[in-house]
Order: C-alpha cells, then structure tokens, then sequence
C-alpha cells in the first residue's frame, strides 16, 4: 500500500481494500477492464494517437497535444488536470467536435467523431448560456435543434431544472442569476439533450468556494443518478480527487498525459478531507514540475532568478 | 411630473410667441401661417382623408423599403464579417459611400425604373442599407465567440445557427444601426416623394407648396415629424427595453 496514501475508513468490500489506493504507474489494461455490471464491449470515449498542432506565422508549428492515448469507460467520472497551457481545454474541444485534431482517432460509442453532436455536450468554463433566453428556454435549446417535440420538450425541461433545483427560476433570464445558479443552468442545458458523454471544462473556477462545494455535492449526485460520463478538466488538484474516479495529468506544452491516477477513496468525499488532502498532495507534486516549465515559458530568465 | 410640466410650458410659449409674431403681421400669411391655419389644415386633411392616404402609402414603402434593406443589410453585413476578403475590399467602399446622400441615387433610380413605386424603394433601400450593413459587420465582428461555439455544441448548424443564436446574439450590437437605418430611409422616403413620385407625405408637402398654401406645408412637416416619433418611440423604444430587460444592461 502507498505510504502516501492512508488508507480511508476499513473498506467493506475484500476486494477492493487490497487494490491500491493510487497506482503510482497503472498498467493499462487495468483502466480497460470494464467494471462489473458494465457490459459495454468498448470504451464511451476513445482516443487514440491524438495529436494537435497549430500552423504559426513563420515560426515552427505549436504542437498543442502529443499522442494522446486515452480511454473514458461509460459512466466513469473522469478529471484532467495540468498547468495552464497544457491544452486541457483543447482536448475537451477535440472531444466535443469544436475543432479537429490535426492527426489520431477520437471515437464516442466506438463511431469516429466528425464535427459536433448531441451524444457529447460541453459546458464552457464562460458557460456560454444564452442571455435572450429565458431560463426555460435555454436548457430547451439543446431539444429544440434535435426537433423534440414541445410536450416532450416541456416535461423534460421540468425534469431537468427540477434535478438542478432551478424550478422556480425557469421565466428568469441569466442576468438575473447568481453564479452558482448560472453554473446549474448550465448543467441542466447540457443534461437536457441527453448526451453520453458530459464535458466539463473548469465549470467552477469563477466561483466562491461556498457554492463550489455545494455544486461538488450536486453534479456528484446528478452523475450517480444519470449515469452520465463525465470528463472534467480543471486545475484545482484537489477537486479532480473530490469528484473523479481518475484523475489525469497532462504535461506542459506540447500536452501529453504524464500520469494516471485512480482514485479509490469512498464517496461522497470531502474537499478537505485528509484523504483528499493526501491524494492530491501526491498529484500537485509531479504537477509541480509542469508549472515549472510552464513559468519559464512564460516568463523566460525571470522565473529562474 | 416636473419633466412632463416644462414641456408643457415650454410648448405653450412657443406656440403663443408663434401666435402673436402672426397676429402682428410682420409677414404676409402666405408666408407664414398662423396656428389656428395649421391646426385647421390638419384637420382639413385627416377629415377629407388625403393625410391617411398619404400616411398609408408613405408607411407601406417604408415597411417594404425599410424590411428590404434590413435583409440585404444583415445577410451583406454578415458575409463581409465572415470573409477577410471581403471585408478588406467591400468594406473600405461601404464606408466610402456612406458619404453619399440618399438622394444621389435618385437619377440612377428614374433612369433603371422610371417614375415608379420600384425607384422610390430603391432610392429608400439605398438610404439605409449602408448603416444596416455596417452595424450588422461590426456587430458580428464583436460578438463574442462562446455564443456560436455553445450554439455548434448543443446541435445547432448553418442557417439554424444564424437564426438561433448569431442572430439573437447581435441585436444589442446592431440594434443602434437599425434605428439609425429607419431614420435614413424616412429622410429618402420623404426627399424622393418630393421630388418625384405620386401619393405619399413627400407629395403633400409639395402639394401644399404649389398651391401656396403655407398651412398645409407645416401641417405635412409636423406630421412627419409625429410619425418619425411615434415610431422611435413605439418601436425601437420596445425593442432596447426588451434588451435591457433580458441582456441586463441598457442597450447601447
């Protein structure tokens, strides 16, 4: 067992308490094994070889993702953290079709992914909800373009702002919201289209630290009751270990992953547990170096002095 | 309440020095009317119908002339946005000619259309499809990015896309240039009708003109004046209340 790593509660579960609590290097295959219960005979998300460079004026191309290698099972609440730059976001826009990857295969549901679509919606770090919307209408939105029709739209659109407990606010338009409430409209919008794959992209960065970990507690519930596979991308170590059942650190530029780490701690989990504490400590130490390297990219000999 | 009384004041004194500047003759009626003239000659013209009739024809070319040019403006607006070719080329001209008066298209006009309905709608269009265009440009070209790609992420594409959120997105930007754009197209409406065609406010004041009748000229003024007002205020007055209502912000 890792010394880094105490171990939570006793587990009740034999099988579970001899795993490790944090492969430090998890073979592969370990991460394909399809959990029991889980029939499904491919991964929900799979990349394969991914790379992404960017054409510059002049200079060599910037090489954003390198060999990105990655697979998502279905219903795994997975989160992605790195250094600022590392391409992070970039991999969520791959993912949702928003841009292409210059070489490598992304598949949802083992079908190759071309452009955008419903089975994967993305939430922005800005949101990106609709101000001439009303509240309603913006977790329709989604419906409304796949041409569901309006009872069904309707029952739905309760459905969902009944999960994030937006019913009473359904005729407010966002401006008239707090940022927490922002954040669960834009989960609900998301969740409405009903997409297999829910990407999130540092959804609760912009927020207090009150309201984060009350929407901690709430997507922990609505994933546990949706099934839904989530990706999650974020720079806060520690809650990659609160909500993930993996977390991923990707290196600085170009992106590639550095290491995987399962997190098997029980759930619900706290912020500041020690556990979390203690998962995360081991995390933001290779990360650490990342920064590193991303400092001195930036700011070139001043970050050494 | 104070506002509204001011106002009040403001107008009764004008009318009043009007009045009495009439009373004592400093010019002869025929040039220059006295309010109870005017206030007869609307009176005149609203009861023998020729005001409404005036209004009517004035309003449906605007509405035609006017709608035309907020289609051409947001489609020719929205290509000049999206192409780094044409907004260096196009562009710099659509700006160039925004200098122009309405009223230099006129010949052109009678030339292609003769003394129709069709040159009127052309000389309207011309006069406010540049404002359209340039506000829906750079209406695009400020809007921020999040809305198409959050649009492109929940399943919308193409034209549904436009529809459904370039176009809701920039209305706060271009809601200005709309404005502006019925303004131009009501001063060439009016302009062209003087000059030229039949029917329509623009011709009544011309009317009054050739008959020396200097009560209806004031009369047709003030009420095209009243009728650029109510539209402002009925129209474009809801359009940036319903922004701010739901953006959140005044609308600029």
């Amino acid at each position: 067992m890792n010394a880094n790593f105490p171990h939570p509660a006793p587990q009740p579960t034999p099988d579970k308490s001899s795993l490790p609590i944090v492969h430090r290097k998890p073979p592969r295959a370990a991460v394909m094994v399809p959990l029991p219960g889980t029939p499904a005979a491919w991964p929900k998300v799979s990349l394969k070889k991914v790379c992404l460079r960017y054409r510059t004026n002049g200079s060599a191309p910037l090489e954003a993702l390198k060999n990105i290698d990655l697979e998502v099972r279905s219903g795994e609440f997975l989160c992605v953290v790195g250094p600022s730059g590392c391409g992070k976001s970039t991999l969520l826009h791959l993912i949702a079709g928003l841009e292409r990857q210059t070489s490598g295969e992304i598949t949802i549901n083992n079908r190759a992914v071309q452009g955008t679509g419903t089975d994967r919606i993305l939430i922005f770090q800005e949101l990106g909800l609709f101000p001439w919307l009303t509240v309603a209408q913006n977790v329709g939105f989604g419906m409304r373009m796949k041409g569901v029709p309006k009872p069904e739209r309707e029952s739905r659109i309760r459905e969902y702002l009944r999960l994030v407990h937006l019913s009473q606010f359904k005729a407010s338009y966002i401006h008239q919201l707090s940022g927490g409430m922002r954040q669960r409209v834009a989960l609900a919008r998301a969740l409405a289209t009903e997409p297999d794959v829910l990407l999130m992209d540092e959804p609760f960065a912009a927020l207090d630290a009150q309201t984060r970990d009350l929407l901690h507690d709430e997507l922990e519930r609505i994933w546990a009751e949706t099934g839904r596979t989530i990706v999650f991308v974020t720079h806060n170590v520690r809650e990659a270990v609160r909500l993930g059942d993996r977390v991923l650190l990707l290196t600085f530029r170009p992106g590639q992953i550095k290491r995987e780490y399962p997190v098997v701690l029980p759930r619900p989990r706290h912020l500041e547990d020690v556990h979390v504490a203690g998962a995360a400590r081991e995390i933001l130490n290779d990360l650490r170096a990342e920064i590193d390297k991303s400092l001195e990219a930036e700011y070139g000999d001043e970050a050494r002095a | 309440m104070k506002r509204a009384l001011r106002n009040l004041l403001f107008y009764a004194a004008l009318i009043g020095a009007w009045a009495l500047l009439a009373r004592l003759r400093v010019w002869p009626p025929y040039l220059f009317p006295t309010p109870w003239g005017v206030a007869e000659a609307i009176w005149a013209g609203f009861a023998d119908h020729s005001f409404w009739i005036a209004i009517g024809v004035s309003m449906r070319r605007m509405l035609l002339g006017y709608g035309l040019s907020v289609v051409l403006g947001i489609a020719l607006g929205m290509s000049v946005a999206g192409s780094r070719f044409l907004d260096q080329t196009l562009g710099g001209l659509l700006v160039s000619l925004q200098s122009l008066p309405s009223i230099c298209w006129l010949p052109i006009a009678v030339l292609w259309f003769g003394l129709s309905e069709k040159a009127i709608l052309f000389v309207v269009v011309m006069g406010s499809l540049l404002s359209v265009t340039i506000s829906m440009e750079t209406g695009r070209k400020q809007l921020p990015k999040i809305y198409s790609m959050a649009g492109r992420n929940l399943g919308a594409r193409g034209l549904k896309l436009f529809l459904n959120v370039t176009l809701p997105a920039s209305l706060p930007y271009i809601v200005t240039g709309l404005k502006q754009g019925w303004a131009f197209a009501w001063r060439s409406l009016i302009s062209g009708e003087m000059i030229f065609v039949t029917l329509g406010l623009g011709q009544l004041l011309m009317m009054g003109r050739d008959l020396n009748d200097m009560s209806q000229v004031v009369a047709v003024m003030i009420l095209i004046v009243a009728l650029g007002y109510i539209v402002d205020g009925l129209v474009f007055k809801t359009i940036e209340r319903l922004l701010e209502q739901r953006w959140g912000l005044a609308a600029s």
